[in-house]
C-alpha cells in the first residue's frame, strides 16, 4: 500500500562543505534503522559513493534515502531524504531535486556561520517554495556561538531561526529533535492523486554495471508499477518498467511507488544520456495531460581540450570518457586535433569543479595521464552578416574581419570574507573586470556581490581568492547573461610558428600582461636548442610580448673512447625516446611538460 | 713509424685496472690495492684472454696497441713486454705500428720509461692534467708541476712520440689563466695534446662535492668560451683539434684512438675492457668483468673474463658510427652511415643545420660538424640520429 500523503515528508539538506551534512544524514539513517551500527561502521559517509565525493566532501549525484520514523504522536511517517549536489556547477540538478521536495534542513556550523555556498543553495530552496528547518550543528564545540549564528541566519537569509534545532551530528546530540522537527515543521506533499494518470519527475539517473541505468523518480500523481510501459515526455522514448523500489539506503524492491513518494526504476535504459534530469515520466497508454514545467537540458559552460600525454592512450581515453558519460550526460566530448598536443578531445563541462572532477576521475579511475588546455568559456560571435556562432575553442576563431562583436558569459558572484582580506579581494575583482553590485556586512564578515566575466573566473580566480584570503573567503556564482566584450585572440608564436594549444581569447586590456607572463614562462620551460628561439605573443599581426631563448653553446661529452660507446648509445636512445614525447614546432621541440606548466598559469 | 692510411683499422686495447690512488673526478674502471699485485698472474691471464679473442677475430693485422687504465705505468716493464709479446703471438703486428702506454708523471714511474721503450712502447701519454700545483692538488694528483715537467723531458728523450693530457674548465678558471697555462703547455708539447673539460661524473667524489655546492664548474657560456679559446690557441700553434678534445700536428694523431672514432674494430683485453669487432658477419660487442680479481678468476677458470656481449643491429651500429665519427674533424663517410641506417639524413633537417653553421659537407662524400657544431655535438648527434 502507498503511504498517505499526510504521512510523507520529502526534504533535502542544504549546507556548506564541512558543515556536517553527510554526518547528519548518517545519523538520521541510523536512528530510523536504515542501517545498523555494524553496517554504518567503516563507512565514512554513507551517501557519498564516489571516492572523489568522499575526499572533497561534496555530492555529485543526487541520492535518496527512505526512512521510517515513528514520531512522538505514535504515528509512523515516511521520510524521504534527498541528498542534492552541493555545488553551483550542478545548479540545475540541484534546482530539480529541490523542486521534487517540500522542505529543507538548513545546516549551519554554529561557529563558522553562513557561507556563500549556503546562501546560494538556501535561496534556491526558498525559490522552490520550501519550508526550512534551521539546524545549528557542532554546538558542542567550544567555539560555537549558536545565538550569534541564529541572528546571522535571520539577518542574512531572512528566515525565522527561533525554532532552530541545536545538534551535534558527530555525537548524536539533538538529532532526534531534527526528526521531530521534520514531521512537525515541514509540510506533506501538496498534491498527489493515485487515481490520476501517472506523472513523475525524473530526479536523477546513473549507470549500474549490473542493472543498467537506474532512474530516481518522484511520483506526483498516479502509481508507478513494474510491468508498466512508461514514456519520457521530453524525449518521447518508451520503456517497460522492470523493477521498482526505493533506497533505505539499501536498494529494496517494492511493487509500486505511489503519489508523493520517491523511488527508483530500472527499465532497460542503455545510457544515462537517454534520461534527462527534470523530464516528466508518464504511462504510455494513459498519459498525463501536461508535463512538469521548467525542463531544460544541461548546457556546458566551460570547455577545455583533454589530450593523452602518451599518444598511444588515445583509444583508452575515448573509452574512459564514454564510460564516464554513461553516468554523466552533462559532460560532452568530441574529437579534436592539435598540432601541439596531437589527438584528443574537446570537452564541455557544467563548470570548473565539474571539469576538475572529470579530469581527476579519468586520471585516477582509468589511470590516464592527461594534458588539459586552458579552460575556455563559450563565446558568442555576432558575425558581420548578422549570424551568431558559438565558439568553444579559441583555435577555431574565424577571421576577425568577419566578426562584428564578441559576447562573453557573465556571472554574479557572491563572496563572503573576513574583513581583513576585503581590500585584496576588491582589487582582484576589479582586476578581473568585475562590477560591484553590493557590499554589505554579515556580522564581522563582508559580503561582496560582483558581476564578473566568466572567462576571468576560469582563469585561476578561485586559487587567487583562496590565497588572498588564506582560505577564509567563500565563493559562489551563477550565470547571468552574455555581454559584449573587447576581446581579442592572443596567439603564441614559437620560432615564428603559432602554437595552437596556447592561443586564448583575452580582454584587450589584459592581453599584453598575460602575453608577457606566458612568454616568460615558456622561456624557462622550453629547453635551449642549438639555435636561438624567439617566443612571441601576438594579436593578429601585432607582437605584444617577446622573449628569446638563447642558443645552446656547450653540450658535448669531453672524453669518449671505446669503452664508453655502449653507454653513450644508450643515452642517445634515451634522448631519441625523450624526443618522441616532445612536440615538434617547425624546428623547435617543445616538451609536453612545457604545455602542462604553461597552461597552469599563475596570476597575471 | 707507420703513416695513417685513413682506414678504421684494428686496434688492441689492454686495460691495467690499478691505480696508486683514485682521482676524485675519475669514473674509469680503476682500483687501489694495498698489497702488491701479482703481475705475472695477470700477464698470464692477459695471454689466455688474447688467445681466446684470437679465435673469435681470426687472423688480423694490428694497426695499434694501447695500454690504458687505471695506471699502466704501474706495470713492470717485463709485464708490458710479456703482454706485447702475447699480442704479436696472436695477430700480425707490423713493425713500427703505434704502441701507446698511459703513464703518470711521477718520478717513480718515470724511472721505468726506458724499460717500457725496450719492451716496444713507442708512444706515451702522460696524465699531466694541470700546470699549477694548487689545481693538481684539487684534482687529487700525486705529482707536482716540477715532477711533471721532468717526466715530460724524460719522455721526449726516450720515446719517439709523446702526448699529455690537461683538464681545464676547472673551478674559477678564467680565460686569461687558461690561455697562459695552455700556451705554456704547448711549449712543452711534442706533437699531440689531449685537452679535456672537467666533467662531473656520477659516482665520483667530485659528484657528491659538486652537488653539495662545495665547488662549481664553469657555466655553459663560460665553458663554451674556454672551448673556443682552446681551439683558437692550439690551431695557431700548429696543433689543431682533430677530435673534440684531441689536438695534434697533422699526421701525429693517435692511430689507436682514430680506430675508435672511425668506428673500426678493436679487441678489449683486461678487466672492464670493451671490444667491438666483426665476428662471422656480425659486429659484436664484448664486455669484460670489471672487478680485477674476479676477472682474473674467471679467466683462470673459464678461459675468458668476458661476461657479456651483444650483437649490434645495423641501426645501433649507425648510431654508434655517428656518435663517434662526428667527433672527428674529418667527419663521417655519409655512405657508410646511410648503408647502416638504411636511410639518409633528412634533407630538410640537414640543410637547416647547415644554414645554422653547425654541420658542413666535405666534398660529396663526407659530413662533419663545424667548430660551432662540435661544441654542441651531443645535441647535434641526437638531432641527426632521429
Amino acid at each position: 500500500m502507498n503511504t498517505p500523503l499526510s504521512h510523507i515528508r520529502n526534504f533535502s539538506i542544504v549546507a556548506h562543505i564541512d558543515h556536517g551534512k553527510s554526518t547528519l544524514a548518517d545519523r538520521l539513517i541510523q536512528l530510523c534503522g536504515g542501517l545498523d551500527a555494524r553496517e554504518m561502521e567503516g563507512k565514512e559517509q554513507v551517501l557519498d559513493n564516489m571516492d572523489i565525493e568522499k575526499e572533497r566532501g561534496i555530492t555529485i549525484k543526487a541520492q535518496t534515502v527512505r526512512l521510517a520514523y515513528t514520531a512522538k504522536n505514535g504515528e509512523t511517517y515516511t521520510l524521504n531524504l534527498i541528498d542534492t549536489p552541493g555545488h553551483v556547477d550542478f545548479a540545475y540538478e540541484v534546482s530539480r531535486s529541490l523542486r521534487a521536495c517540500e522542505g529543507s534542513l538548513l545546516v549551519v556550523d554554529a561557529s563558522q556561520g553562513v557561507e556563500a555556498q549556503t546562501l546560494a543553495n538556501v535561496y534556491q530552496a526558498i525559490d522552490a517554495n520550501h519550508e526550512i528547518v534551521v539546524v545549528l550543528n557542532k554546538v558542542d564545540l567550544p567555539a560555537a556561538e549558536p545565538e550569534r549564528i541564529k541572528e546571522q541566519v535571520e539577518e542574512v537569509i531572512g528566515i525565522d531561526a527561533s525554532q532552530a534545532v541545536m545538534i551535534s551530528a558527530k555525537t548524536g546530540l539533538g538529532v532526534p529533535d531534527v526528526l521531530e522537527a521534520i514531521v512537525q515543521q515541514l509540510p506533506p506533499p501538496r498534491e498527489g492523486d493515485a487515481t490520476k494518470p501517472l506523472k513523475a519527475m525524473l530526479v536523477d539517473s546513473w549507470y549500474d554495471a549490473y542493472l543498467g541505468v537506474i532512474v530516481l523518480v518522484r511520483v506526483i500523481d498516479g502509481v508507478l508499477k513494474k510491468g508498466q510501459t512508461i514514456r519520457m515526455m521530453g524525449t518521447g522514448a518508451k520503456y517497460p518498467v522492470e523493477r521498482t523500489g526505493f533506497f533505505t539506503p539499501k536498494m529494496i524492491q517494492a511493487d509500486q511507488i505511489g503519489p508523493g513518494e520517491f523511488g527508483f526504476i530500472t527499465a532497460s535504459i542503455k545510457e544515462v544520456a537517454d534520461t534527462r534530469v527534470g523530464d516528466t515520466i508518464t504511462e504510455d497508454k494513459r498519459p498525463t495531460e501536461a508535463a512538469l514545467a521548467g525542463f531544460k537540458p544541461a548546457q556546458p559552460v566551460v570547455f577545455c581540450g583533454l589530450f593523452p600525454v602518451d599518444a598511444a592512450d588515445f583509444e583508452d581515453l575515448r573509452s574512459a570518457m564514454g564510460k564516464l558519460r554513461l553516468n554523466d550526460a552533462s559532460f560532452s566530448f568530441e574529437m579534436e586535433t592539435s598540432a601541439a598536443l596531437g589527438f584528443g578531445f574537446r570537452c564541455g563541462f557544467l563548470g570548473l569543479l565539474h571539469l576538475e572532477i572529470i579530469q581527476e576521475r579519468l586520471e585516477r579511475e582509468f589511470n590516464l595521464d592527461l594534458i588539459a588546455t586552458a579552460p575556455s568559456v563559450v563565446y558568442r560571435l555576432v558575425m558581420a552578416d548578422g549570424g551568431v556562432q558559438e565558439l568553444h575553442n579559441p583555435a577555431d576563431m574565424p577571421d576577425v574581419m568577419k566578426i562584428a562583436a564578441i559576447e562573453e558569459p557573465w556571472i554574479r558572484a557572491t563572496i563572503l570574507t573576513p574583513d581583513d582580506y576585503l581590500g585584496g579581494i576588491l582589487k582582484l575583482c576589479q582586476d578581473r573586470r568585475g562590477i560591484q553590485a553590493d557590499l554589505s556586512y554579515v556580522g564581522k564578515r563582508a559580503m561582496l556581490v560582483y558581476d564578473l566575466p566568466l572567462n576571468e573566473v576560469v582563469f585561476d580566480f578561485y586559487d587567487r581568492l583562496k590565497s588572498i584570503s588564506k582560505g577564509y573567503a567563500s565563493f559562489d556564482y551563477h550565470l547571468t547573461d552574455y555581454r559584449e566584450g573587447d576581446l581579442v585572440k592572443m596567439s603564441i608564436l614559437v620560432n615564428d610558428e603559432p602554437v595552437d594549444a596556447l592561443s586564448m581569447l583575452v580582454h584587450r586590456t589584459a592581453a599584453e600582461k598575460r602575453g608577457r607572463v606566458l612568454c616568460e614562462k615558456l622561456k624557462d620551460l622550453i629547453p635551449q636548442h642549438m639555435f636561438k628561439i624567439p617566443i612571441q605573443a601576438a594579436i593578429g599581426g601585432r607582437i605584444i610580448a617577446r622573449e628569446t631563448i638563447s642558443a645552446l653553446r656547450k653540450d658535448v661529452t669531453a672524453k669518449c673512447y671505446g669503452g664508453d660507446v655502449t653507454r653513450k648509445r644508450k643515452l642517445l636512445e634515451k634522448q631519441k625516446e625523450g624526443k618522441k614525447r616532445m612536440r615538434q614546432f617547425g624546428k623547435v621541440e617543445i616538451p609536453q611538460e612545457a604545455f602542462i606548466q604553461a597552461l597552469k598559469m599563475g596570476d597575471s | 713509424m707507420r703513416r695513417d692510411d685513413g682506414s678504421p683499422g684494428f686496434g688492441v686495447y689492454i686495460h691495467w685496472p690499478f691505480c696508486a690512488a683514485k682521482c676524485p673526478y675519475c669514473d674509469f674502471n680503476s682500483h687501489v690495492r694495498h698489497q702488491p699485485v701479482d703481475q705475472e698472474r695477470f700477464a698470464e691471464a692477459f695471454r689466455r684472454e688474447m688467445a681466446g679473442m684470437r679465435e673469435r677475430t681470426g687472423p688480423r693485422e694490428v694497426t695499434s696497441i694501447f695500454l690504458g687504465g687505471g695506471t699502466p705505468s704501474l706495470m713492470k716493464p717485463e709485464t708490458v713486454g710479456a703482454v706485447l709479446d702475447a699480442v704479436a703471438a696472436n695477430w700480425t703486428v707490423p713493425d713500427g705500428i703505434e704502441i701507446t702506454l698511459e703513464a703518470n708523471p711521477t718520478s717513480v714511474e718515470a724511472n721505468r720509461f726506458r724499460g717500457y721503450r725496450a719492451a716496444g712502447v713507442n708512444r706515451v701519454s702522460l696524465g699531466v692534467q694541470a700546470l699549477n700545483d694548487i689545481d693538481l692538488r684539487f684534482l687529487g694528483r700525486m705529482h707536482n708541476v716540477t715532477e711533471a715537467l721532468t717526466a715530460i723531458d724524460l719522455a721526449r728523450e726516450i720515446f719517439p712520440r709523446l702526448s699529455f693530457d690537461l683538464i681545464y674548465a676547472r673551478p674559477l678558471q678564467t680565460l686569461e689563466a687558461w690561455e697562459a697555462e695552455l700556451r705554456q703547455a704547448i711549449g712543452y708539447a711534442a706533437d699531440h695534446l689531449s685537452l679535456y673539460q672537467l666533467t662531473i661524473e656520477e659516482g665520483t667524489p667530485f659528484y657528491a662535492l659538486h652537488r653539495a655546492k662545495k665547488f662549481a664548474i664553469p657555466d655553459p657560456d663560460h665553458a663554451a668560451d674556454l672551448y673556443e679559446l682552446t681551439q683558437t690557441v692550439t690551431a695557431q700553434a700548429g696543433l689543431p683539434a682533430y677530435e673534440v678534445s684531441n689536438h695534434a700536428v697533422p699526421g701525429a694523431e693517435s692511430r689507436h684512438n682514430l680506430t675508435y672514432w672511425r668506428y673500426g674494430d678493436y679487441v678489449g683485453i683486461g678487466p672492464g675492457a670493451h671490444g667491438r669487432f666483426v665476428e662471422g658477419r656480425q659486429r659484436i660487442v664484448t664486455i669484460a668483468e670489471r672487478h680485477p680479481e674476479n676477472w682474473l678468476a674467471a679467466v683462470e677458470q673459464n678461459g675468458t673474463g668476458i661476461t657479456s656481449g651483444e650483437q649490434l643491429t645495423s641501426w645501433e651500429e649507425a648510431d654508434e658510427l655517428l656518435l663517434m665519427g662526428l667527433r672527428l674533424r674529418e667527419g663521417i663517410e655519409v655512405h657508410r652511415y646511410e648503408a647502416l641506417a638504411n636511410r639518409g639524413f633528412e634533407p630538410e633537417r640537414l640543410s637547416f643545420l647547415q644554414q645554422q653553421g653547425l654541420v658542413e659537407s666535405i666534398g660529396n662524400s663526407r659530413l662533419r660538424a663545424t667548430q660551432a657544431g662540435m661544441s654542441v655535438l651531443d645535441a647535434l648527434v641526437a638531432d641527426l640520429a632521429q
